[in-house]
């Protein structure tokens, strides 16, 4: 088992946010949890990365048997895990190879392996940039500073590609994209399925699903997922929204 | 020592030196002088209650008997392979024997010294400096660069550094200033850059301060734009013990272009005052500022960027920010954005923010399995490299990303190799 979720629980200051999550994902599974605005799935996707804003009150998250909630942000990501973010943050003065190489030498280091040095680092930029249609000029260029949505959500993906994770979390990482954009990120993703690495998508619309079909369909609701199935569930829920779903969770509890 | 004794301490030296100085160039000249240290004696040494110098006290300074030092200048200018025909590059004492005609229409007029008392003491003691001088329509490919070294002396010493440009219209040259000395000596350095920049002309212009430790650093630039003339000024700052640069841009034609970045560095005790002017005096004319400092340890910065436009300035597009990030809480920064428009259909704007590195970028970092410590030295290297980056001229820019990388314990960058 490779992400095995408990009971968990976990609030932004004050707030429940998730109220008793329970989820396993296999390698080479993908899993989409889907849910409305408030519903808890980026705090989810912000728990499993280490985000420090949420504090866990109850339940546990195992990666690999390993107690994830126990380690920082960065020794998890050492450990093969990667969050697209909904957002991904600028930074001027960075070239992204440059900052792309720290992070992949850090992950190696972790895990016993030689630094790359600047011929093999390129080598390896080089390969994913073709795989995944993405111009070398992008890399050059600062982190993410004035990239059009589209240019950000896929260089997400490319550092996924390059950071090789056992699962990625993408968060929303459909938000704000047109059409074009949003297949171009799911062809990148699609060309990163492999039996050896799980995928769990966060979205709130079904449509990203189209083009990254799912083997589970999960649906939160107030910090519970309260229905699981196959993909066709992506598909019921586009059709009839979220509101029939609401019967079958309870009212938050204040804490 | 009573002020005046201070304020004598030059005037003895200005004595003793006279005969010297009035040896090199004209008799005017000799005047400008003298009159500048005749102003310099009324003035004195700026105090607290001058709002210009309110966050910078020059009582330190003006307590250290400084020796005048007077360098060969034409050491401080690096070979350059060949320059296009017609263009000027020596010392200001040949300039003025040989050329007095392309000097004294300049010199010392630009950089007013009536109401600067260490533009009135450079005034005062200018015996030597750099003069570079590009005719009309003239292209200077290479970058030109000026190296002022302090060099180790027995007793503290004061070099009134002075350099004067005039790039003709529609020329275009690139120059660079590097100030550097002696690591363990008080010295002062004092300096004046007067650049002309002639209408349609384009000078990118980058300095490099890396100053001894204990050194007090003082440089003065005054740039005038012709019209559609563009300028461009790159600053970066990282050594001495107490620093001011003052920048002084004055649109005299239309359609002009300036841009302004900054970037300093500083830890311990140190003082960094940056000081900018710009006057829009004419319309279409659009100037860009951007100034980032880092201050650690008990270290002070001050900022202070005045955008004056006048009433005919229609048009003018203006943009200011000054950034400081403050990694330590006893390090403090005093910034004001000074804005007096007196136009009525203008674009300017400024902003300032002083604060800590950003929580979600170093999140954002470590989420990619870079540790703390490093996703914090790689922010604070990427806030200062933001300005460095920029660098057009890659020698300068390599070199300072370089000692940027090694100042925060960061692996080198294979930006070269990765052309390769």
């Amino acid at each position: 088992m490779m992400l095995r979720i408990n009971n968990l629980h976990a609030r932004v200051e004050d707030k429940e946010i998730l109220r008793g999550i329970h989820l396993t994902v296999k390698a080479g599974e993908v899993h989409a949890i889907m849910g409305e605005n408030g519903s808890g799935k980026s705090t989810l996707a912000g728990v499993l990365a280490g985000r420090d804003a949420y504090e866990v009150t109850e339940g546990e998250v195992l990666f690999e048997g390993k107690d994830l909630l126990e380690l920082d942000p960065e020794e998890r990501a050492r450990e093969g895990i990667f969050l697209a973010f909904q957002y991904p943050v600028e930074i001027p003065g960075v070239s992204n190879t440059y900052f792309l190489k720290a992070a992949v030498n850090a992950v190696r280091k972790h895990r016993g392996l030689p630094e790359y040095d600047a011929r093999a680092f390129l080598k390896l930029v080089k390969e994913k940039t073709k795989l995944l249609h993405i111009s070398e000029e992008l890399l050059k260029r600062p982190v993410n500073e004035g990239f059009s949505g589209g240019e950000k959500k896929r260089n997400e993906i490319f550092q996924m590609a390059v950071l090789d994770p056992k699962l990625a979390v993408l968060d929303e990482t459909d938000s704000g994209l047109d059409i074009d954009a949003l297949k171009a990120v799911a062809d990148g993703v699609n060309a990163l399925r492999s039996p050896e690495r799980a995928v769990v998508v966060i979205t709130h619309y079904q449509r990203l699903l189209n083009y990254i079909v799912p083997d589970f369909v999960h649906v939160l609701l107030r910090g519970q997922i309260v229905k699981s199935g196959g993909k066709e569930l992506a598909l019921e829920l586009e059709e009839k929204g979220y509101d029939w779903l609401k019967n079958s969770v309870g009212e938050p509890q204040p804490v | 020592m009573t002020k005046l004794e201070r304020q004598n301490t030059y005037l003895a030296s200005f004595e003793r030196l006279e005969r010297e100085l009035a040896a090199c160039g004209t008799p005017a000249l000799h005047q400008l002088r003298k009159a500048a240290m005749a102003r310099f004696i009324e003035m004195g040494f700026p105090g607290a209650k001058d709002e210009e110098w309110r966050f910078t006290s020059t009582a330190a300074l003006a307590r250290v008997p400084f020796e005048p030092v007077f360098p060969t200048s034409r050491d401080a200018v690096e070979p350059s392979r060949s320059l296009p025909q017609g263009v000027i590059l020596c010392s200001l004492a040949e300039a003025l024997a040989e050329r007095p005609d392309l000097v004294e229409r300049h010199l010392a007029r630009r950089a007013d010294f009536r109401f600067h008392p260490f533009r009135a003491l450079n005034t005062a003691f200018l015996r030597d400096g750099l003069f570079l001088y590009v005719p009309a329509h003239t292209v200077v490919e290479e970058p030109i660069y000026l190296s002022f070294v302090a060099t180790d002396a027995p007793a503290p010493s004061v070099w009134h550094r002075r350099c004067l440009v005039v790039a003709e219209s529609d020329s275009r040259a690139t120059l660079v200033e590097e100030y550097t000395g002696a690591a363990d000596s008080v010295y002062f350095t004092n300096a004046v850059t007067e650049i002309v920049v002639g209408a349609g002309a384009h000078v990118d212009h980058y300095k490099v301060q890396r100053e001894g430790d204990r050194a007090f650093h003082m440089a003065a630039m005054q740039v005038q734009l012709g019209r559609a003339a563009r300028f461009s000024s790159h600053a970066v700052s990282q050594g001495g013990q107490w620093v001011r640069n003052e920048i002084n841009a004055v649109f005299e034609g239309e359609g002009g272009e300036c841009i302004l970045n900054g970037m300093y560095r500083a830890s311990g005790e140190q003082l960094v005052d940056n000081r900018t002017f710009i006057d829009h005096a004419y319309p279409h004319c659009a100037s860009h500022e951007l100034y980032k400092g880092i201050l650690d340890d008990k270290a002070r910065g001050v900022f202070n960027g005045k955008i004056y436009v006048r009433q005919d300035a229609q048009k003018t597009d203006a943009k200011q920010t000054n950034q400081t990030l403050l990694l330590s809480d006893d390090a403090t920064i005093n910034t004001k954005p000074q804005l007096e428009i007196y136009a009525d259909d203008v674009k300017c704007t400024h902003g300032a923010t002083v604060g800590q590195l950003d929580a979600e970028s170093i999140f954002y970092l470590r989420s990619r399995g870079i540790g703390l410590a490093e996703a914090r030295s790689l922010l604070t290297y990427a806030f200062a490299n933001d300005i460095v980056s920029r660098i057009k001229v890659d020698k300068v820019r390599e070199e300072l990303e370089r000692s940027l990388l090694e100042a925060h314990h960061l692996p080198a960058s294979e930006a070269g190799k990765e052309e390769a």
